[in-house]
């Protein structure tokens, strides 16, 4: 009797739940697959009996929206690669001597998750202005490499520490240096975490705002989510173009998720516990 | 033993050189200009003007109500976040039919940024055709439309709703890997005991994770405090500046109003409130060890 309560309740939860999770999602899209007279009328449809593609038509004809992706795409990808190599050095290095100073490194790297970031906005819109990277993507792809570094190098070093040394040891006795025993013999058996810092650094940077707010305005140069802040206050009642462009900015996040979850799961909690 | 000291100096220069010149240098002139007046349309006015930025912080109610806005989204966020994900993290614990495709859409909310779903839930709250009201009058919920983002009284609570929809995922996650290292001689011994399973919930599960409960509770609060996304998409701070926590104002006097000297003190005021946060809690979990590294 307990027993098929609790079963009960364990179903119902995980059902309510899953509904709760998808909804929100389910409701942009059906939202942005309406024609504009069905989103703005009574009685909402749940279920649309005619489907439109033209709130995806017209958001590229109101806006440079392949431009945004583009720019999007180029952004997240290059600093994700940029923070990958710096971070598995300093992570190597973290994970394998200890020297003066580690402590106060790791704490520095850790510090930086936890202070009020925004803190520094102002300053480094000033800087940006003063080295001539405003409206300029090298702006953000440095300001992104930056800000996840910390981050990725401490995750890289709890999958640095899982490794065991004699690994590379052996293949120095071989007669390999260090660098190349870490770049032929540690970072392929390291892949699964690589793989996990690089799409959860692509997915920071791919749905970063505030940076990209403060240090771009020219049109041909804007990310997604600058793109979608500034629909909101241009086209505020359209929730057609909006969702269409939210949908849209959504899918490459969702499908990375959908197919390297598992990974990622693993790598975060697992990268997180060593940390 | 030169050459190690070369590669440990090569190998971390590139990461400390950048986080150094672009993360903690623009972050103490963003202390010094809490202690300026300093607003970018009149750049050539800059000077120290000692306490003053503070004293007009703390006369000015929207800042006051941000403070107390920030407690209570805190708090209601974090105690909702954590319930909700760690029954979520303990019926997801025995595998079942399906888990891993349970496991997809049950997280997946962590690969959207707080901006959008800050968004999305902006549309779903509509006081005239959103989904929300119209699935509250179905059900007889209530029987006439609310205007959740337009009435102060629901302003926050719907920023709120949508911060917990979006960070039960990240509790479930964590707790859930570490309810998967519970050791099961543990059980087996609690059942040998004859334990019914709630005690063994409370006496055997609960104290091992505990670390992780606390490391876990006490970064999320901090993140929470700390980031304005969701508040930013959903309710921008409005109706009348009043939904505001302090990291959402902050943004508003940097992005909106150009006041770098007022922002940057809210900031510093933020780094105290961390600080007594962090200290009050590691005192009462009694838990030195969770920043050992």
């Amino acid at each position: 009797m307990k027993q098929r309560l609790l079963s009960m309740f364990k179903f119902s939860y995980l059902s309510l739940y899953l509904i709760i999770m998808i909804f929100p999602l389910y409701w942009i899209v059906i939202t942005s697959l309406k024609p504009q007279k069905d989103i703005f009328s009574f009685p909402l449809k749940y279920w649309p009996d005619t489907i439109t593609m033209d709130n995806y038509v017209n958001i590229f004809k109101i806006s440079k929206f392949h431009i945004y992706i583009g720019n999007s795409f180029l952004i997240a990808i290059t600093a994700a690669f940029v923070v990958l190599i710096i971070a598995i050095l300093s992570a190597y290095v973290l994970a394998r001597f200890s020297f003066r100073g580690h402590r106060q490194i790791m704490l520095a790297f850790f510090a930086t998750q936890m202070l009020p970031g925004f803190i520094a906005l102002a300053p480094l819109y000033l800087m940006m202005s003063n080295m001539h990277l405003l409206n300029n993507r090298i702006s953000l792809v440095l300001m992104y490499t930056v800000g996840l570094i910390p981050f990725s190098t401490i995750m890289l070093r709890g999958f640095f520490q899982r490794i065991p040394g004699s690994l590379e040891e052996a293949a120095m006795i071989d007669g390999c240096s260090r660098w190349s025993a870490l770049i032929r013999i540690i970072i392929p058996v390291m892949l699964p975490g690589i793989a996990s810092t690089f799409i959860f650094a692509f997915v920071q940077n791919w749905n970063e705002l505030f940076l990209a707010v403060m240090f771009i305005d020219n049109d041909a140069l804007k990310t997604l989510p600058v793109a979608m802040n500034s629909f909101i206050m241009k086209f505020d009642v359209d929730w057609g173009a909006m969702s269409a462009g939210a949908v849209l900015s959504i899918i490459p996040t969702i499908l990375i998720f959908a197919f390297a979850q598992r990974f990622i799961v693993e790598g975060l909690t697992q990268g997180a516990e060593k940390g | 033993m030169k050459n190690q000291r070369m590669f440990i100096l090569s190998g971390l220069l590139p990461a400390l050189l950048l986080v150094l010149v672009f993360t903690y240098y623009p972050f103490f002139k963003g202390i010094v200009m809490a202690f300026q007046e300093y607003k970018l349309f009149d750049l050539r006015n800059v000077h120290f003007v000692g306490l003053d930025n503070f004293k007009a912080a703390f006369k000015d109610p929207k800042f006051l109500m941000a403070l107390k806005n920030s407690g209570y989204w805190v708090f209601c966020s974090l105690i909702l976040q954590f319930t909700f994900g760690l029954i979520l993290a303990l019926m997801m614990k025995k595998q079942f039919k399906g888990r891993g495709i349970y496991q997809g859409f049950a997280f997946y909310s962590w690969a959207l940024s707080g901006f959008l779903i800050g968004m999305i839930w902006k549309w779903m709250f509509n006081s005239q055709i959103g989904v929300i009201n119209d699935l509250l009058l179905k059900f007889g919920i209530i029987h006439e439309r609310i205007g959740f983002l337009s009435d102060p009284k629901w302003a926050m609570v719907s920023n709120i709703v949508a911060n917990v929809w979006y960070g039960v995922a990240f509790f479930a996650i964590m707790l859930l890997a570490a309810l998967q290292s519970v050791p099961s001689e543990l059980y087996e011994a609690a059942e040998m005991d004859g334990a019914a399973s709630w005690r063994k919930l409370m006496n055997v599960t609960l104290p091992y994770i505990m670390p992780t409960i606390i490391a876990t509770t006490l970064l999320r609060a901090i993140w929470i405090f700390n980031d304005p996304s969701i508040i930013y998409g959903l309710t921008n701070g409005g109706p009348a500046g009043s939904t505001h926590i302090l990291s959402s104002l902050m943004l508003d006097k940097i992005i909106y109003g150009g006041d770098y000297g007022a922002a940057s003190a809210i900031g510093i005021i933020m780094m105290v409130i961390l600080l007594l946060y962090t200290i009050f809690f590691l005192t009462v979990t009694k838990a030195e060890k969770v920043g050992d590294f």
